[in-house]
């Protein structure tokens, strides 16, 4: 078959070949286009983790708790939203909510895919954290009792700063499926990588290339929070704790 | 000091503590024996509010604990507790671990409870270790630690939660030097042990459990005589008898 990498070089406008392959003047490439995408697709998903991150771990923490109110709102919490499809719970947020709830509907549909996609993945966070904390010996919780914390500082300085360590690998694959999962956003017209795509393969003829291109993008974004999640790990392990030692 | 009234104790419909009663005094050392099962780290851990109880009253220096209007962090920031897998917090070195209760509870300055801390390590002999990690020191050096972060409370009285169940025998000794000295200087202590060489040395009075119950609340010399209970000389038949 035929490569014709150059259709990044086209103007979006009239197909003709860029000289450096960059629109300029108002007029963008296909690689313009492209870059916005991954710019886009970034945005959402490392927004939408920030949402998660917070949540989750909000969540995860109060069902460890002793209080039982606690424990059934963030036991309720990670149910709902982990048991709703993500594409319906995107479509959720787009169109029903703001149909509820009039003051939602001035709301960018940006945002709204952030929070959709955000505390979709707090559900799951939600379990790591909790499993994080249970996995803890029950003494770790008693010593920082007894030494006179309060249960919020015997999470702050006791539990929590193990727990997370612990949980560090499945967090480094639920970062990493935010960026797949952020591909639902084109269902809802944000103009990123997916939505990149579908359009410009159909504006172009060139789909190999398009979606090859965008491939090696989600590539590149996931395995670069990977490797920056796994260094992390490795600066914050513990000496003497099996594994920990290097 | 310490006043456990008539304290029971259900699991659901399980009764792990039935009408516990007994006294320590300022000064005293009490050692808690009993067969596995018996109830005693529970009760001892009913002390500082760490195991809620249905009935009864515990008084630790004249502050109900099981009244729902105590601040709990304020009384348990003052009674020491030494636990059977030391429970040092692994992802602080061994002074930050003597320093964090005293900063965050106590209010000291960082330089002040380092210098308490560095103290305490150099009574316990491990004034080196102070850079390692927990993970890094034996089981008996980290429960020493763990007894020098509880001292570093400046504690009115301490209670020990079998301190030597977990540890390799040619390591007791050295956890146990360390609460002799302790006893020895007039500590207000609570040991649940099975060490009776412990018992026999600095104990004042021995209570033996059995079942949740409270079976034998004697002084030393009467429990290592003859104890009144033939529950409690069976146990020390077993205990002693190698």
């Amino acid at each position: 078959m035929n490569w014709d990498w150059q259709v990044f070089c086209k103007n979006t406008l009239d197909g003709e070949i860029m000289p450096r392959c960059f629109g300029s003047g108002g007029e963008i490439t296909y690689l313009d286009w492209l870059l916005s995408a991954w710019g886009w697709t970034l945005s959402v998903s490392l927004l939408a983790l920030l949402v998660a991150l917070l949540f989750g771990s909000l969540m995860g923490i109060l069902r460890t708790t002793p209080h039982r109110g606690l424990v059934f709102l963030g036991t309720a919490w990670t149910e709902l939203f982990r048991n709703i499809p993500l594409l319906v719970q995107i479509f959720l947020w787009y169109h029903v909510l703001p149909a509820l709830v009039p003051p939602l509907r001035g709301v960018p549909s940006f945002l709204l895919v952030v929070m959709g996609l955000g505390l979709f993945t707090s559900a799951r966070i939600s379990e790591q954290v909790r499993a994080g904390i249970q996995s803890l010996p029950r003494g770790q919780r008693m010593a920082g009792l007894a030494l006179g914390f309060t249960l919020p500082q015997t999470y702050r300085y006791v539990l929590l700063p193990v727990a997370f360590r612990i949980i560090i690998p499945p967090l480094t694959s639920e970062s990493m499926n935010i960026i797949k999962n952020s591909s639902v956003a084109f269902a809802v017209s944000i103009s990123e990588l997916t939505m990149f795509a579908l359009q410009a393969q159909e504006e172009t003829a060139r789909g190999i290339e398009i979606y090859l291109a965008v491939t090696a993008l989600y590539f590149i974004s996931a395995f670069a929070l990977n490797r920056l999640l796994h260094a992390i790990e490795v600066r914050v392990q513990i000496p003497g704790v099996i594994g920990g030692s290097r | 000091m310490i006043e456990i009234r008539n304290v029971s104790k259900w699991y659901g419909q399980f009764q792990v503590l039935t009408d516990c009663s007994t006294k320590i005094e300022k000064g005293e050392v009490v050692v808690v024996c009993g067969p596995s099962g018996s109830g005693k780290s529970t009760l001892i851990k009913c002390v500082n509010g760490l195991e809620s109880f249905q009935q009864g009253e515990v008084i630790v220096n004249g502050i109900s604990v099981g009244d729902a209007k105590t601040n709990l962090p304020k009384l348990r920031a003052h009674v020491g507790m030494v636990f059977q897998h030391f429970e040092l917090f692994p992802h602080l070195t061994i002074t930050e671990n003597l320093e964090i209760g005293q900063v965050k509870v106590l209010g000291r300055s960082r330089d002040e409870a380092r210098e308490r801390g560095l103290k305490l390590l150099d009574r316990v002999g491990l004034r080196s270790q102070a850079d390692k990690y927990p993970g890094q020191l034996s089981g008996g050096q980290q429960q020493r630690v763990a007894i020098a972060r509880a001292l570093a409370m400046d504690p009115i009285c301490m209670l020990f939660d079998e301190p030597t169940s977990a540890l390799d025998p040619e390591m007791i000794n050295e956890v146990l030097d360390v609460m002799v000295e302790l006893a020895t200087e007039g500590m207000t202590m609570m040991v649940v042990t099975h060490e009776m060489g412990f018992a026999r040395k600095v104990a004042h009075r021995v209570i033996f459990m059995d079942q949740g119950r409270i079976i034998e609340d004697a002084a030393k010399e009467d429990f290592f005589g003859t104890p009144r209970s033939e529950r409690a000389q069976l146990f020390l038949s077993k205990i002693l008898g190698h």
